[in-house]
């Protein structure tokens, strides 16, 4: 893009057109050339531009090719059923065969993809106007029908949706015209399209009940499906994106051990294999032709200090506690460097609406000292954590270090991640639990933030955080939304009995050979979306 | 054949077949007592009273337990091994889609496995602390030592990731041809070989040697017989009920105990399917892999007490 960009202003956008139609069209190099010394350009200026233009247009993707991709887990339970997804690698197959109404781009603002457009006056009613000459993949025209069945699956029990509590607000979809369909929410939530961008509200034909065939509007379909072995899936060339998908196929595997993984891609058995620990960065880094792709996104294992039982309850032993994570070093030695540090504060920086003019709390044993005298808590807090909240251990064994120093005594109880969230986290006075990036701002303080919230972790209960949580919801204003989510976001900080160390960062690694990935922050490979975006450069 | 060999054969088969039902309750039993249920599992941290409340109707997780184990046994009986509670796939089918890899993996390993073991431990004990013997035992005990976990990622970082001579993983669903079968298998049998050939070669050295040191073999070599004569027709057929026990041991540890292969090799084997079972407490799928392993184990251990009976010389002429 700036490779480009720079060449524009050396020979003008028109000249630009001009050579770049001719790449596109088959030039070579020596044509180039000569197209740039009959414009009376010096042979060696020219020289330059011909190689410039060249790599510029080895970034414009190339068609065809077969890759192998390996996600981290693979189960029997792995689904075809949008519905039922559950983990990252259910999430990468269904992008592949399915689409949404929406998509979100690389700062989780909604784009149109199944729906050519979307409007709202009063963020309750929705109108979604269809795109048109979209196909399914076994031909048949996608209708309004098939979204109305698709979004309403989700409200029904039987369904078993993982999509239940958000598709609840949803009152009624009805079609209400042959391209056009309108959504009535039960309360106004300036969000819908963002939600609808999500893994779970994929388009499915109307009716299906077996998933078992894959059938969707997406850039591939299926060719193979073997639960927690492969799917083999190949270009859908009718393909509503013009001229995408790039790839003829690729094979989808699951490789639960992470070491393993790594040896499959640098054996040259693989081109991409998603979530790899930092400590494989050196390793794949170090090897030519390999390279890795880092997502920064929301993801944050947080320390709870429940405020209804334990020591929680004492608010100064709550802010003790935040002031003695060593945030940095925790980036360093524990995440790495992969990973931003975070100020008790659930939006990221990736997120449009993070506040980032919030004051940074930093390390501070003498304001922890002062805080815990103050609290008067005396004797061993217990403090759970488990490997299943992501480096809630070593976290919680530097704080052991650093509380130490100001005469606090932390028991760490390191429980086995099977079974710690039914068991431990939400149970515990003070412990560690890990939250996965949302899509949007207003998930993530509902379900974590909210009073009444399932998993309002802290049990902080605040009727004015409530109040203008539900009022950003219903706020269309971009501005004014942005004013209300910062000061949220400083009621959590200051108030809230969570401490969030660190934002963290989801790494692939893959085959230099391999281009087009760009970070979408809800997860790796690119949001789980690389498969449409992604193509193989030539051996060359 | 006589009346005692078949009596004893019919104790053997008997015997197997109450170990089975034996067994069948304390799978069922461990199961059940298992912490956590399937349907706390699936939702994980979305677990709310209403969805676990609901997912276990819908799983049958609220039935008394007896009543579930006689409900399984007769089902089973009957060759249906019921439903996945979080597929919803029949098991059977899950069971049928990795049984024949593991089976053969199992099968390439023994064919290497057990000729190598057989013959080392035979040509041991023939020249029993000869300078052979004791490199042999030596090298065997080493080997066995090495954790599996270490020889199979070794194998890969020297193999595949820097020599890139063989896959790093093994995929049966690319194998077309005898070349690509050995490519695949070379890394995961290798290992495997390491770890029971071993225990094969020192079992049938020590058979053997009990059998060289009785009477009768001293009457044989008076006789005038060749000393291969001695071991292949007088002293090998003595030995082969502990040799055939030592080689069903083995053998059935292919079946089942081959997680840690499976992993690094990402194998889609019978026993990451169990694990995953576990981790899932996909009870129906625990249990029936569970069955299938200890009778896989009987059938064996069976098979090798019938071989000992039926080669035993002084059973046979009797």
């Amino acid at each position: 893009m700036t490779d480009r960009q720079s060449f524009n202003t050396l020979v003008g956008s028109e000249e630009s057109r001009r050579l770049f139609g001719a790449l596109q069209r088959g030039a070579t190099r020596r044509d180039i050339l000569a197209m740039l010394l009959a414009g009376g350009m010096q042979a060696s200026l020219a020289g330059g531009l011909a190689t410039t233009a060249l790599s510029v247009h080895a970034q414009t993707p190339r068609r065809g090719g077969r890759i192998r991709v390996a996600g981290a887990t693979a189960a029997a339970t792995d689904t075809l059923d949008p519905a039922k997804q559950s983990n990252q690698t259910d999430y990468a197959r269904c992008n592949m065969l399915y689409n949404g109404l929406t998509s979100l781009d690389g700062s989780l603002t909604p784009q149109p993809a199944l729906a050519e457009s979307f409007s709202t006056n009063d963020a309750k009613t929705w109108v979604f106007a269809l795109r048109k000459g979209v196909n399914f993949h076994d031909g048949k025209p996608l209708t309004p029908a098939d979204v109305v069945y698709s979004l309403s699956r989700h409200k029904d029990a039987a369904t078993a949706s993982k999509a239940k509590v958000l598709a609840d607000q949803i009152e009624s979809v009805k079609a209400t015209g042959p391209n056009e369909i309108t959504v009535v929410l039960a309360s106004p939530n300036a969000d819908l399209p963002v939600i609808l961008g999500t893994f779970h509200f994929h388009i499915v034909k109307e009716g299906t009940t077996d998933f078992a065939a894959g059938i969707g509007t997406g850039p591939y379909k299926l060719k193979e499906f073997k639960p927690g072995v492969r799917s083999v899936v190949v270009r859908n060339d009718n393909y509503w994106k013009p001229g995408k998908p790039y790839l003829d196929e690729i094979e989808f595997v699951g490789i639960g051990d992470e070491s393993a993984r790594v040896n499959a891609l640098l054996s040259g058995g693989m081109d991409l294999v998603g979530s790899i620990n930092p400590r494989s960065i050196a390793r794949i880094a170090g090897t030519p032709g390999f390279a890795v792709f880092k997502t920064q996104s929301g993801q944050y294992s947080d320390l709870i200090m429940r405020k209804d039982v334990g020591p929680g309850t004492n608010p100064d032993f709550v802010l003790a506690m935040k002031h003695l994570f060593d945030r940095e070093q925790m980036k360093k030695t524990i995440a790495l460097d992969q990973a931003v540090v975070a100020n008790d504060q659930p939006i990221d920086p990736t997120n449009r609406f993070h506040f980032a003019g919030l004051p940074q709390r930093r390390f501070d044993p003498e304001k922890a000292k002062f805080h815990l005298k103050k609290s008067g808590i005396t004797g061993a807090v217990p403090v759970v954590a488990s490997p299943a909240a992501l480096y809630s251990v070593e976290m919680a064994l530097v704080m052991q270090q650093t509380a130490k120093g100001v005469g606090l005594d932390l028991d760490v109880k390191r429980m086995p991640a099977d079974g710690y969230w039914s068991n431990h986290w939400l149970n515990s006075p003070v412990g560690f639990g890990n939250v996965n990036p949302r899509p949007s701002a207003d998930i993530v303080l509902t379900q974590f933030f909210k009073s009444d919230a399932q998993w309002n972790e802290s049990r902080w209960k605040s009727e004015k955080f409530d109040q203008v949580l539900v009022a950003a919801r219903a706020e269309t204003d971009l501005a004014r939304r942005k004013q209300m989510y910062a000061d949220l976001q400083t009621m959590v900080h200051e108030q809230a009995g969570i401490g969030i160390p660190l934002f963290l960062a989801s790494l692939d690694g893959h085959s230099a050979k391999l281009k087009g990935l760009s970070p979408i922050p809800v997860g790796g490979l690119m949001g789980y979306n690389f498969a449409e975006n992604v193509w193989l450069e030539t051996a060359a | 054949m006589n009346a005692l060999v078949l009596k004893l054969l019919a104790q053997r088969i008997a015997l197997a077949l109450l170990s089975v039902l034996a067994v069948s309750v304390i799978v069922f039993a461990i199961t059940a007592v298992l912490p956590g249920d399937a349907a706390q599992e699936q939702l994980g941290q979305d677990a709310t009273p209403e969805a676990l409340a609901a997912l276990r109707t819908q799983m049958g997780l609220d039935v008394p337990a007896p009543q579930r184990y006689l409900h399984w046994l007769g089902a089973m009986l009957r060759g249906d091994l019921g439903t996945s509670s979080t597929t919803q796939l029949p098991v059977a089918e899950l069971i049928g889609s990795r049984l024949p890899n593991s089976l053969l993996l199992a099968a390439v390993t023994a064919l290497f496995s057990v000729p190598i073991a057989l013959t080392l431990g035979v040509a041991s004990a023939v020249w029993r602390g000869s300078w052979f013997d004791r490199a042999a035992s030596t090298s065997a005990v080493a080997v066995v030592s090495v954790p599996e976990f270490l020889v199979a990622t070794l194998a890969v970082l020297v193999f595949a990731v820097q020599l890139r001579w063989l896959p790093a993983l093994s995929y049966v669903s690319d194998i077309e041809s005898l070349g690509q079968l050995l490519r695949a298998f070379a890394m995961p049998v290798l290992t495997l070989c390491c770890v029971i050939v071993a225990q094969m070669m020192r079992m049938s050295r020590a058979a053997v040697i009990d059998q060289l040191e009785a009477p009768y073999v001293e009457m044989v070599r008076l006789k005038g017989a060749s000393p291969l004569r001695i071991v292949l027709a007088h002293a090998l057929p003595n030995a082969v009920g502990p040799i055939a026990n030592a080689v069903a041991l083995s053998l059935s540890y292919l079946l089942g105990g081959v997680i840690i292969v499976e992993t690094i090799f990402n194998y889609p084997g019978i026993a990451k399917l169990m694990v995953d079972g576990v981790s899932q407490r996909d009870m129906p799928l625990v249990q029936a892999c569970a069955m299938l392993f200890c009778a896989g184990y009987l059938i064996l251990v069976t098979t090798a007490d019938i071989f000992g009976i039926v080669a035993n010389p002084r059973l046979r002429h009797r």
